[in-house]
């Protein structure tokens, strides 16, 4: 998978919400595009991911 | 213009934007500071909206600004790193994913010097946006033609700048700022370019409905001391300018004082 630009190998099949609570992001505090498309938060559930996904994951920072 | 402004001078004077009122009219950017020193500006500012960016999450745990957002404020997402209306929407659509709300501030800059907002696909960007439900306020360059584009297209609120972006100048842009005041319908919010609490002051004094900075309070000596003199400045302003700032006389003087009853 390719994961905010970086090569991420897939490890076990998993679904979106094991995949950012396994990599310490919170799930509570992101946004996701999968494949360039917003996966809305309810899905990350049902979202199973696969080996060539392309996800963006982003969060607030601080900005003017 | 005095007519409007009569009587608003106490309880009812508030800032309207999106449906929602407001208080204070410092916004706040939350850029250069440290989570700990965002919430002290925030709250000596007495700010009730605060900029966002949006980027990409570094994994871990870290902490996240929005924990030290205080309650209740409302959050303007802005669509930084947009070069086109195409790349503000995302990040807009993905700011309203994270599920803050509906507001954002749409910034389309693809001048890399002077960090100039690009006016055609601001306004572009900003009817995208507002035909998709978002609370849209453009950061522009105070034109009136892009202003009344953007205003036609959905602006819930008009952001011009007063000097580049991060740069302290001041209100570089006064008679354009003046300009939009008159003739545009909407909230006129001086945003960028601002140094010192001065310069917020006169921007309200020439009606703009409030003033937003964050380089001049994040790279003052004391950021939540600077964040105090800014409240003060705009809140100063804002009476100024309901008031109706006094007359100018171009070439004689005008004694105060009572021209009879002189001792001899």
């Amino acid at each position: 998978m390719l994961v905010n630009g970086q090569e991420k190998k897939l490890q076990t099949p998993a679904t979106l919400m094991e995949f950012l609570r396994a990599e310490g992001y919170g799930p509570e505090r992101v946004a996701v595009e999968r494949n360039g498309a917003i996966v809305p938060r309810p899905d990350y559930d049902a979202v199973r991911l696969a080996e060539g996904d392309e996800l963006e994951i982003v969060c607030f920072v601080g900005g003017g | 213009m005095g007519g409007e402004q009569a009587g608003k001078t106490g309880a009812e004077d508030w800032l309207e934007i999106g449906g929602r009122r407001f208080r204070s009219r410092f916004i706040l950017g939350s850029g250069k500071f440290s989570l700990e020193m965002t919430r002290a500006v925030l709250e000596n500012a007495g700010a009730e909206m605060a900029t966002l960016a949006v980027r990409r999450a570094n994994v871990g745990g870290e902490e996240n600004i929005l924990d030290y957002m205080p309650p209740g404020i409302t959050l303007l997402p802005n669509t930084s790193g947009a070069r086109t209306a195409e790349e503000a929407l995302r990040i807009a659509r993905l700011a309203r994913e994270i599920g803050c709300g509906d507001f954002v501030k749409i910034e389309v800059v693809r001048d890399t010097k002077y960090l100039l907002p690009d006016n055609y696909e601001t306004a572009r960007a900003t009817e995208m946006a507002a035909r998709e439900g978002f609370i849209a306020l453009p950061y522009m360059y105070p034109d009136l033609s892009a202003a009344r584009d953007m205003a036609q297209a959905g602006a819930a609120a008009i952001m011009p700048l007063g000097a580049p972006i991060g740069s302290n100048q001041g209100l570089l842009t006064r008679e354009f700022i003046r300009i939009l005041v008159e003739e545009i319908d909407l909230p006129i919010i001086v945003d960028a370019g601002i140094g010192r609490p001065s310069q917020a002051c006169e921007a309200m004094e020439i009606g703009a409905a409030a003033v937003m900075a964050n380089t001049a309070i994040a790279t003052a000596g004391d950021a939540a001391v600077m964040a105090c003199a800014f409240k003060s400045a705009i809140e100063a302003g804002r009476l100024a300018w309901l008031a109706g700032p006094g007359r100018v006389l171009e070439r004689r003087a005008e004694a105060a004082s009572p021209l009879t009853g002189f001792l001899r």
